[in-house]
């Protein structure tokens, strides 16, 4: 299957392209700069470059999160409109399970995140079990304090893949201790080849129906909800 | 890519600058074959104003259907579409993205140019929809994120001889409205409760230098609320119906009276007044009486093309299709983008 798969939901903005012998193109860049005004000359110059026409296309993959809020809106919404006006099936996938599959020979737990600000973090965990990636607990945004409580409960070790690793490697390594397993800068970047892979275990959805997962409720809506429940918001 | 050179061509425009989910179709700049809006005013409403990032949400939901819903409407498929316009700025970045980002997937995948158009032309060409131009043309756009007086010497060729150095008019109202307890948008509620009260009460009006053509609102709007609040503090009562007629009044009065200054200097032979306060009842009749007499004929679109919308913003990119104008892959949305 053709296939083309967009992630702009981090600093890491990438494209990969499949053919009917597997993933024939990826690009790369883990550079925060304007997403929006790259990913389109980044998509057209990779399929001029291995031959193939947007007509060609059997199917669009997208990272839809969690992640930076207008990074995803702007994979998001290339990936709907293009898929819709070529009449072509998309397939959302969790940025943070993209993240997890550079996991994948990883015999334990595989914890992908990324910094949510205020303590928090955007995360889950997988496992990958016969041979398939598995969510073991669902992507949600959480302190990580809370987090690492939850880990410790769990028994072997634990593979730490994202790009604010560093950030948090004192704390994680308090928690963990010698369970905690770092990825390697290569593998702390999403790659988007890995959205072709994961199209295997997602159910392909019509291009409407695709929406950004952002964990979390906008800053407005959280205030007007605490509000109205008379609850006060930090 | 390129535009063809058939001056009847079938585009079809986007526009998301705001908090207006929008898509038409419109054929040689002043045929509107759909126009299709999709207002998030019920979720914005609770807030008391636009949240960007909750605008940005909607735009992204809503977006391919709001296009098909403008295909379909036009009963045209895509191969019938010769190219894809879309608002360029200014507006919500956020909010631009969604639609700009839109606008290049669907071109790079339906191989079709990508006409990138200023959205303050598009309220200004909304007059396209309505009637011929007659250069050279004065154009006076208040909506609630501008108020600019654009001069027109030829087509498409857009110059600003005055905007706001503060506030713009649709702002002023909306802080007015929520001071006198009206619910969002203001504008309308403001309007409608102006026409019940007297003009009255002393408010300044803003004229700047002799010569010049700019406004200024944020003194105004402070002596609403400073008006309004002296009045709490004394316990008297204030007819609200009373404020709101003397604020209109003195918004009114500066900018019909700048418009029609700057129509006789410049000797224009059209006046368009444009923009979503373009839909105020007493704006309009205040301008119509001021050209009533005038040499310079008086343009005002209907006033679903006066809100934001795509069919101006498919109007505007005709202009820029007959000159070969369109954008790279590289477009961006831009917010503070400068008229061109």
């Amino acid at each position: 299957m053709k296939i083309l798969a967009i992630d702009t939901s981090s600093h890491v903005m990438g494209t990969a392209l499949s053919s009917e012998n597997g993933i024939l193109a990826e690009y790369i860049t883990n550079f925060k700069k304007n997403h929006s005004l790259r990913l389109m000359p980044a998509i057209h110059q990779m399929m001029k470059e291995v031959d193939v026409a947007p007509e060609e296309l059997d199917a669009i993959a997208a990272a839809k999160g969690p992640g930076s809020y207008t990074g995803v809106r702007i994979g998001v919404t290339t990936a709907k409109t293009m898929a819709w006006s070529l009449g072509i099936p998309v397939y959302g996938i969790s940025s943070l399970m993209q993240l997890a599959a550079g996991g994948t020979y990883f015999p334990g737990w595989i914890c992908p995140f990324a910094d949510a600000r205020r303590g928090r973090v955007y995360t889950g965990l997988y496992k990958v079990r016969h041979g398939i990636l598995t969510t073991e607990l669902t992507d949600q945004v959480t302190s990580l304090e809370d987090w690492l409580e939850k880990l410790k409960e769990t028994e072997g070790r634990v593979l730490f893949l994202s790009r604010d690793a560093e950030q948090h490697q004192a704390a994680i390594v308090d928690v963990l201790g010698e369970r905690a397993v770092f990825g390697t800068d290569a593998a702390n970047r999403p790659r988007p080849s890995e959205l072709i892979s994961l199209t295997a275990q997602v159910e392909p959805q019509p291009p409407h129906s695709l929406v950004p997962e952002y964990a979390q409720m906008a800053e407005a809506e959280k205030k007007w909800y605490a509000a109205e429940e008379g609850r006060t918001y930090e | 890519m390129t535009t063809n050179s058939t001056e009847s061509e079938r585009l079809l425009a986007i526009e998301t600058s705001c908090d207006e989910t929008a898509a038409a179709v419109v054929q040689g700049g002043n045929i509107v074959l759909s126009n299709v809006v999709a207002s998030q005013i019920d979720s914005h409403k609770r807030f008391g104003g636009v949240v960007p990032e909750i605008a940005s949400r909607h735009h992204t939901e809503t977006i391919t259907m709001i296009i098909e819903e403008a295909l379909k409407e036009a009963g045209l498929t895509f191969s019938e579409i010769d190219g894809i316009a879309v608002t360029e700025g200014p507006g919500l970045v956020g909010a631009l993205l969604v639609g700009v980002n839109a606008a290049k997937a669907a071109a790079f995948a339906r191989g079709l140019p990508l006409v990138p158009v200023h959205h303050i032309a598009g309220h200004i060409q909304a007059a396209r929809l309505e009637r011929e131009w007659h250069y050279p043309a004065l154009a006076l756009v208040v909506s609630g994120g501008h108020t600019d007086l654009v001069l027109l010497r030829g087509e498409g060729e857009y110059e600003v001889i005055g905007r706001t150095r503060d506030d713009a008019a649709g702002e002023a109202y909306d802080k007015v409205a929520r001071t006198l307890g009206l619910p969002y948008p203001g504008g309308p509620h403001v309007d409608q409760l102006a026409s019940t009260g007297k003009a009255d009460i002393p408010l300044p009006v803003a004229w700047l230098e002799e010569d010049s053509f700019d406004f200024s609102f944020s003194g105004l709007k402070s002596a609403v609320l400073n008006t309004v609040h002296n009045a709490e503090q004394r316990g008297e009562t204030l007819s609200t119906a009373d404020v709101a007629a003397s604020f209109q009044a003195s918004v009114i009065e500066v900018l019909v009276e700048k418009t029609k200054r700057a129509a006789e200097e410049y000797g224009v032979k059209q006046v368009v007044l444009a923009g979503g306060v373009a839909a105020n009842q007493g704006l309009r009749a205040a301008m119509e009486d001021a050209f009533k007499e005038s040499p310079a004929e008086l343009t005002i679109p209907p006033f679903r093309y006066c809100t934001d919308n795509a069919a101006m913003i498919g109007a505007a990119a005709h202009i820029q299709w007959k000159k070969g104008i369109t954008a790279g892959w590289d477009l961006n949305g831009v917010p503070g983008l400068a008229l061109y």
